[in-house]
């Protein structure tokens, strides 16, 4: 700083032209997707159930290396078996993961299994060892398994079923059905709602008329009887992949109308502007007005309700499954699993069936934070 | 006098509505191949006993199952003569249950009012459930109350209804001694009403009630906070505290009337969840309401049966909406001229 002969000050630094203003309006030049990541990274909740569910859809196509087990492998002498924990010191010493063996006992006063260890002999766990085989991906056969118990011994993390099948390895293989269910239904209910949304929204009068009824009519109506209903009509013999496929668009048929709502509401809005008026004067045909002005003015906002109702799906597969009239064994998948779990007796004295109930509610809740965040870091409004 | 004329209005589309509704239910309950009787032929003829065919081949003439499915549906609702003339659901005929052997009406009777019952009970319990709490959590957002609230909402949102009902039957039978299945006590079954079998009901409705609930109840408290948080920013809001108002009492008076009309308003989508629920809830807890006979009747194709239960499930729910759309023009004049300028 120094004074000039006047009297004023002056700050000896050289003039910078630029400074300060990259720090004020940094926000300007970013890509849109940049702005975006940084506001949806301030909501922790969302930000760790993204992570969370991408590595569940990760894990999916390798689900049969990580678990022990295949689903529908029977373990006859092991019935009801509880929970087993990976032990890594045995007798004070560390010797690495094992599991101990056990043997059955029926208990004749309240006829249940009952399982004893061995403490005595520990049963290391073998890694990267042949077990059953299935197919990565659903196309390379195989049978190495991440890891498995020795001969003679077990390792069931949460306990095998009243068929004596490993829980965690069915939980696993499950997620691969019940994960994608939502996907798959999410993208026909897209679909749909899309396409009738647009065409309400866009031309209006008669066609509006019409969608808007249909819409009006299925918000209505419960969704699960007419799930039901619908789920009764597949016929018996289909394999287990049609039946998922099926299902799957059972779940979206009915999803449809509240997204075609909101796409029509906002087509109201938005074909008055003035862009789409030069669109439509340079003579863009509606599909390509649609397609090219106005769906990518909201698309990310339609993802994010999307992401909102996937978990609907979800528990709406488990439901139905749950019922006996969604997917069906051999098929695996949560609700397939809990529907074993139907009577309370079995859930008192072998509470381990329960267990998938656990991963549903983790996933719908993640799905939720997840669609929240996306949500809020989409809103213009927010401060 | 405008009031009327608007429930007027809305009865008439609501009937219309149900018209429609019964055309989808019945083109969807004839999809799966075949039906009971002629699954019931084939396997009497598989096995070879004739008496029984003679009958089956009578119940398919008497019921008109012969008929082109359009005719079947016009016999049905009753829009056109059966063999035996004009009796259809509007005539107050439900049909036969195949499986059951049984006039439909008898036999889901008194199913029927123990579906209302536990419908009804849930709808209170949400609104007495969402409305303090809802309020709480915006008048003292971003605090432990609000937190703990809006944790208990999601985890209601997230747990399957059906898991609920298992894991609080379990503990509410063996910590408060609450009964186990049903909607009664099975002495008052055939019962006539008295004060005794009203007690055994209620109590055996509290875990239906509260499972059906809970995951509408957080839905319902999480909007009416953010509806109120929204308004609570207003200057309005400023100015009655500024004047000095009680907190409590400028909560009443302004904000929360405004924004009590989605309150009112979201029953209308509330109340397909719940009816949803109550079914599923109803199979895994053995309640006598009409979600186990769907169940039975949509699992042997029992025609009318399901059918019937469709319709008055889809008829439950449109209900339900023409009472809320009723409310809110009540408490709202600008939806009914709305509606009407249209």
């Amino acid at each position: 700083m120094t004074m000039t002969p006047d009297g004023r000050y002056v700050d000896d630094q050289p003039y910078e032209r630029d400074i300060g203003a990259e720090a004020r309006h940094a926000d300007l030049d970013m890509s849109n997707t940049r702005l975006l990541w940084l506001r949806f990274k301030q909501h922790k909740l969302g930000l760790i159930s993204a992570l969370f569910l991408l590595l569940s859809y990760l894990m999916l196509p390798v689900a049969g290396f990580i678990s022990p087990y295949t689903p529908n492998e029977r373990q006859e002498d092991y019935l009801y078996h509880p929970p087993q924990w990976i032990h890594f010191f045995h007798e004070g010493k560390f010797i690495g993961p094992h599991v101990y063996e056990t043997t059955a006992q029926m208990n004749l006063e309240e006829f249940a299994w009952e399982y004893v260890a061995d403490e005595s002999k520990p049963a290391r766990l073998e890694f990267f060892c042949k077990g059953g085989q299935y197919r990565l991906a659903g196309l390379i056969k195989t049978d190495t398994h991440l890891f498995c118990a020795p001969e003679g011994a077990t390792v069931f993390l949460w306990g095998s079923d009243r068929l004596g099948r490993d829980v965690f390895s069915r939980i696993m293989y499950g997620a691969q059905l019940s994960l994608t269910v939502g996907l798959v239904g999410i993208t026909v209910s897209f679909v749909i709602g899309i396409v009738l949304g647009s065409i309400a929204g866009y031309f209006g009068g008669f066609l509006d008329w019409i969608i808007n009824r249909v819409i009006e009519i299925l918000r209505s109506l419960p969704e699960l009887p007419l799930w039901l209903a619908l789920s009764a009509a597949v016929p018996s013999h289909w394999g287990p992949v049609a039946v998922f496929f099926i299902i799957s668009i059972i779940l979206g048929i009915l999803d449809w109308p509240g997204l075609a709502r909101a796409v029509r509401s906002k087509f109201l809005s938005l074909r008055e502007e003035e862009f789409v008026r030069a669109a439509e004067m340079m003579g863009a045909k509606p599909s390509r007005v649609i397609r090219r002005h106005l769906l990518p003015n909201f698309l990310s906002h339609l993802i994010a309700s999307a992401t909102l109702s996937i978990p609907a799906m979800i528990l709406g597969e488990t439901a139905l499954s749950f019922l006996g009239l969604g997917l069906r064994a051999p098929a695996v998948s949560w609700g397939v699993m809990l529907n074993d779990a139907q009577n309370l007796a079995s859930i008192e004295i072998y509470p381990w069936t329960a267990i998938p109930m656990l991963p549903i509610v983790v996933v719908v809740l993640a799905f939720n934070f997840f669609g929240d965040g996306l949500r809020d870091a989409l809103d213009p409004n927010r401060s | 006098m405008a009031i009327l004329r608007f429930a007027i209005f809305r009865f008439f589309t609501m009937l219309a509505t149900l018209l429609v509704v019964s055309v989808m239910i019945f083109i969807i309950i004839n999809l799966p191949p075949g039906d009971y009787l002629s699954n019931q032929i084939n396997e009497l003829r598989a096995t070879g006993q004739s008496n029984g065919i003679a009958k089956a081949e009578f119940l398919r003439t008497e019921y008109s199952l012969d008929q082109p499915l359009w005719k079947q549906y016009m016999i049905w609702m009753g829009f056109m003569p059966g063999p035996h003339g004009f009796l259809g659901i509007i005539q107050g005929e439900f049909g036969w249950s195949f499986e059951f052997d049984k006039p439909v009406a008898d036999l889901v009777g008194g199913a029927l009012w123990m579906t209302v019952l536990v419908n009804l009970a849930a709808v209170l319990f949400i609104y007495a459930i969402a409305l303090p709490l809802g309020v709480i959590a915006a008048a003292r957002s971003k605090t432990w109350i609000d937190y703990t609230s809006a944790f208990v909402g999601y985890l209601g949102l997230a747990t399957p209804n059906f898991l609920l009902a298992l894991i609080l039957f379990y503990y509410g039978n063996r910590y408060l001694n609450l009964p186990i299945g049903g909607l009664m006590d099975p002495k008052f079954e055939g019962e006539p009403m008295s004060f005794e079998k009203m007690k055994s009901v209620l109590i055996h409705l509290i875990i239906p009630t509260f499972v059906i609930g809970t995951s509408g109840a957080a839905a319902m408290m999480q909007r009416l906070r953010a509806n109120l948080l929204d308004e609570l920013g207003k200057p309005y809001v400023e100015t009655a505290r500024a004047k000095g108002m009680r907190e409590s009492a400028m909560l009443v008076k302004y904000p929360l009337r405004v924004a009590f009309n989605p309150f009112v308003a979201d029953i209308g989508t509330l109340l397909p969840s719940l009816v949803s629920g109550s079914v599923l809830v109803s199979v895994v807890l053995g309640l006598q309401t009409i979600g186990p006979v769907l169940l039975t009747a949509l699992k042997s194709q029992d025609l009318f049966l399901s059918a019937f239960v469709l319709m008055f499930v889809a008829l439950l729910t449109l209900i339900g909406t023409l009472v809320s759309d009723i409310l809110l023009a009540l408490l709202d004049p600008r939806i009914r001229f709305g509606g009407r300028e249209k």
